[in-house]
C-alpha cells in the first residue's frame, strides 16, 4: 500500500475495517484516516460497536477482517477504556507509576506534576480505593498529561467528572492536538471545541 | 496477528468457504450414512454372532468389536478436533471452528461408549468393573480433557471467542496427551500386578480381524456423517444473513 | 524486556503486600487439607506413611489451584490487564512475569512448610529431602499449567470451577511423578529418574504454558 505524500501526517488509518459480535455485523467497511492535530467524536447508539472500534484500534480486540495501520513507527497509543486499570489498593501516586513503568520510566516530580494538573493535588498518596468516582477517573486521565503519546483512545472520558473537570478536559484534547497529536474518543456529550471531526458509526453498520 | 504467516493454496482458501462445505457436504452426507449404516452392521453382527470364539476368553472377548473402534475413535477424533482448531487459529477461517465444535460430542461419546465396554470387557476376564489399568485411566482423562472442552465452549456467550479459546485448549490438551498416557502406563506397571491388558493385539486369524475393520472404518463414516451434520447445521445457523443461503433451494424450496 | 517484566513482578508484590489474606490462604488451605485426612481416614502411622506422599501432593494441588483464579481475573476486573496488555512487548513475558509471583506467594511457602506436614504424615524423615526437591520442580509446573487454564476462563462466569476442570487433566502427569518420587525416597529408592521427569515437565511447561496463556487472554 502506497501512502501519498502528505502522509507523514497519516498517524492512524484503518482499511476495510469489520466487526462481528455473535453473529451480528456490527460495522463494515469501515475506512478513514487520521491526521496529527485532529479530534475525532465517534457517534453511535448503544450498542453501535463505539467501545469495540476504540479496542480495535488498540489493539485489544482481534481484528478478522479488514487492517488497522499505524503508518508511523514511532506513534505511541494511549488508551483508556471503561475500566479504568487502577488497583485499587495502590495510591495514586504508586499507580501511575506502574502505568508509565511500562514503557519507559517517571520520576515522582513528573507524577506530582500530572496529578496536580488534573487538579487531585493532596491525594497523591491516598489509596485509589478511597477517591470517588470522579477523582478515580482524574487519576486515570493524569497519565495523559505523563505519558508522551500521538494517539490518546479515550472511552468515555467525561464519565462522573464534574462541569468544571468536563471543560478542563476538553482544554487538554485542544491543547494535546494544536501539539500535534490526535484524538479519538467517544462520548454521550458534546464536544465544544472547532477541530471535533465526527465519525457516524451506523454508517457503516448492516442495513 | 491480522496477516496469515502461511499462505493459503486456492484449493484450501475453497475448502474454507462455507458456501462449498455446506454443497459438497450435502452431496457427501448419504453416501456416509449409508456406509456407516452398512459397515457397523456387518461388522457388529459378525462379530458378537459368528465369529470364532477366542480360545482364552471365550465369548466376552466379542466386545472388542465395539470397544476397540471406541477408543481409537476418542483418541483421533480429539487430535482431529485440535487440528482443525489449528487451522481455524492460523488462517483465520470460521469453518474450522465450526468443525472442530461439530467434534466434541461425538468423541465425548466415543469415549463413554470405550469406558463402558471397557468395563463390561473387565468383568469376566478381571472379576470387577473398574480396575485402573492404563488404558481404562488413560481413557478417562481423555474424557476429563472432552469434558473440559465441552463446559469451555458453552461457557464463553460469544461464539467466536469461544471457537478460538476452545481451539487453544484442545492444542493444549493433544500436545499432552502423550504425556499422560506415558504416566498413565509407567505408574500402572508400578502398581499393577496383572499383566493382562486389554489390547492385547496377537495375530488374529481373519476371521476375527475383518469384522474389527469393519467396524473401525463404519465408525469412521458415522463421525463423517456426524461432522457433516453439525457442521452444515452451524453453517446454516450462523451464515443467515448471506445472500448465497437466502436463495439457496434448502431455503426457498425451489 | 526484562526492565517490564521486573515492573510487573514489584507490582504484584506490592499488591500482596498490601493483602497478606491472599499469601496465607493457599497455605493454611494445604495444612487443612493434609490434616484432615488422618481426621477422615485413620491415624494409624502405618497408614499415613504408606498414603502421605499422594496425599501431600494432591493437597499442594488443590491448595494451587485455589489460588490460580485470581491470576488474571484481579488485573481483569479492573482494566490493568488491558493496559499490561496494550505494553509493547509480547504477552508471555506478563504471563511469565505473573506466574513467578503466583508460585512465590503459594508455591514457595507450601515447599518451606513440608518438612513439618511430613512429619503429621509420618513420611520417613529421609524421603523429606525427596519431597522438597519434587515440590521445587513440580508447584512452578503447577503454576504454569494452571495460567493456561486461568488465562482462559478470563471473564468467564464460574470461571473457578471450570478451571479446576480444565487443568486437572493436565495435572495428572505431574502427580504422578511427583508423588511416586517420594515414595520411591520413602522406601529408600533412588529418585533420580522421577525428579529429571519433573525437570522436564517442568522446562516443557516452560516453553509452551507462556505462548498458550498469551494467546488465550488476548481473546
Amino acid at each position: 500500500m502506497s501512502f501519498p505524500s502528505s502522509a507523514i501526517f497519516h498517524l492512524l488509518c484503518t482499511d476495510d475495517l469489520a466487526c462481528e459480535r455473535d453473529l451480528r455485523v456490527l460495522y463494515s467497511g469501515l475506512n478513514f484516516t487520521v491526521k496529527a492535530g485532529e479530534l475525532w467524536h465517534i457517534k453511535g447508539r448503544n450498542g453501535a460497536g463505539k467501545t469495540t472500534l476504540l479496542r480495535q484500534l488498540a489493539g485489544l480486540h482481534p481484528v478478522d477482517t479488514g487492517k488497522v495501520l499505524y503508518p508511523r513507527h514511532a506513534t505511541k497509543v494511549i488508551y483508556i477504556g471503561h475500566k479504568l486499570g487502577l488497583k485499587e489498593q495502590l495510591t495514586a501516586d504508586e499507580n501511575l507509576s506502574w502505568l508509565a513503568g511500562l514503557d519507559g520510566s517517571s520520576t515522582q516530580q513528573q507524577r506530582y506534576a500530572a496529578l496536580e494538573k488534573v487538579g487531585l493535588r493532596g491525594y497523591e498518596e491516598n489509596t485509589v480505593a478511597q477517591l470517588s468516582a470522579g477523582q478515580k477517573r482524574r487519576v486515570a486521565l493524569a497519565r495523559l498529561h505523563l505519558c508522551k503519546g500521538n494517539i490518546w483512545l479515550l472511552d468515555e472520558p467525561f464519565t462522573s467528572i464534574d462541569q468544571q473537570g468536563i471543560v478542563d478536559e476538553q482544554d487538554w484534547l485542544n491543547q494535546h492536538t494544536l501539539a500535534g497529536g490526535a484524538v479519538l474518543m467517544t462520548s454521550h456529550q458534546e464536544i465544544s471545541l472547532p477541530q471535533v471531526k465526527i465519525l457516524d458509526l451506523s454508517q457503516y453498520a448492516p442495513l | 496477528m491480522t496477516q496469515s504467516i502461511w499462505r493459503m493454496p486456492r484449493w484450501f482458501h475453497q475448502m474454507g468457504s462455507p458456501k462449498w462445505f455446506y454443497d459438497f457436504g450435502g452431496i457427501l452426507q448419504p453416501w456416509f450414512a449409508v456406509a456407516a449404516f452398512v459397515l457397523l452392521t456387518w461388522g457388529v453382527v459378525w462379530g458378537l454372532a459368528y465369529a470364532p470364539a477366542d480360545y482364552q476368553q471365550g465369548n466376552s472377548f466379542r466386545i472388542m468389536y465395539v470397544h476397540v473402534p471406541a477408543a481409537i475413535l476418542s483418541q483421533s477424533i480429539f487430535l482431529g478436533m485440535a487440528v482443525a482448531g489449528a487451522i481455524g487459529l492460523i488462517w483465520k477461517m470460521k469453518l474450522a471452528f465450526m468443525v472442530a465444535r461439530s467434534c466434541i460430542a461425538i468423541g465425548a461419546t466415543f469415549t463413554i461408549i470405550a469406558l463402558l465396554t471397557g468395563a463390561i470387557w473387565g468383568k469376566p476376564t478381571w472379576g470387577a468393573y473398574w480396575v485402573w489399568d492404563a488404558r481404562l485411566t488413560s481413557t478417562l482423562v481423555l474424557l476429563f480433557l472432552y469434558a473440559g472442552v465441552m463446559a469451555l465452549n458453552q461457557a464463553i456467550s460469544e461464539r467466536q471467542v469461544a471457537g478460538k479459546a476452545t481451539a487453544i485448549l484442545a492444542i493444549v490438551g493433544t500436545i499432552n496427551i502423550p504425556i499422560i498416557k506415558y504416566s498413565v502406563e509407567w505408574w500402572n506397571t508400578l502398581h499393577q500386578s496383572s499383566s493382562f491388558t486389554l489390547t492385547s493385539k496377537p495375530s488374529m486369524p481373519a476371521d476375527m480381524y475383518l469384522p474389527l475393520l469393519l467396524t473401525v472404518l463404519g465408525s469412521y463414516c458415522l463421525f463423517a456423517l456426524v461432522v457433516l451434520m453439525r457442521t452444515r447445521t452451524q453453517i446454516l445457523q450462523t451464515q443467515s444473513g448471506t445472500s448465497w443461503l437466502a436463495q439457496h433451494r434448502d431455503i426457498t424450496g425451489a | 524486556m526484562i526492565k517490564f517484566m521486573l515492573a510487573i513482578v514489584r507490582r504484584d508484590i506490592l499488591l500482596v503486600a498490601r493483602q497478606p489474606a491472599e499469601m496465607i490462604n493457599p497455605l493454611v488451605f494445604f495444612v487443612l487439607v493434609v490434616a484432615l485426612f488422618p481426621l477422615g481416614v485413620s491415624p494409624e502411622a502405618s497408614l499415613l506413611s504408606e498414603v502421605a506422599a499422594g496425599v501431600i501432593w494432591v493437597a499442594a494441588m488443590l491448595a494451587t489451584l485455589l489460588s490460580l483464579e485470581l491470576l488474571f481475573k484481579l488485573d481483569h476486573d479492573d482494566g490493568s490487564l488491558e493496559q499490561l496488555l496494550l505494553a509493547p512487548y509480547p504477552s508471555w513475558t506478563l504471563v511469565l512475569a505473573k506466574v513467578f509471583v503466583h508460585w512465590l506467594v503459594s508455591g514457595l511457602p507450601l515447599i518451606l512448610i513440608s518438612p513439618l506436614i511430613a512429619t503429621m504424615l509420618f513420611l520417613p524423615t529421609h524421603a523429606v529431602p525427596a519431597l522438597m526437591l519434587s515440590l521445587l520442580l513440580g508447584t512452578p509446573t503447577l503454576s504454569l499449567l494452571g495460567a493456561i487454564g486461568a488465562a482462559l476462563v478470563t471473564g468467564v462466569r464460574g470461571g473457578g470451577m471450570l478451571l479446576t476442570l480444565l487443568i486437572l487433566p493436565l495435572y495428572v502427569p505431574v502427580i504422578i511423578f511427583g508423588s511416586s518420587s517420594v515414595a520411591a525416597a520413602a522406601q529408600g529408592m533412588a529418585v533420580d529418574g522421577y525428579i529429571a521427569l519433573l525437570a522436564a515437565m517442568f522446562v516443557f511447561a516452560l516453553m509452551i504454558t507462556p505462548w498458550a496463556a498469551g494467546s488465550a487472554l488476548k481473546l
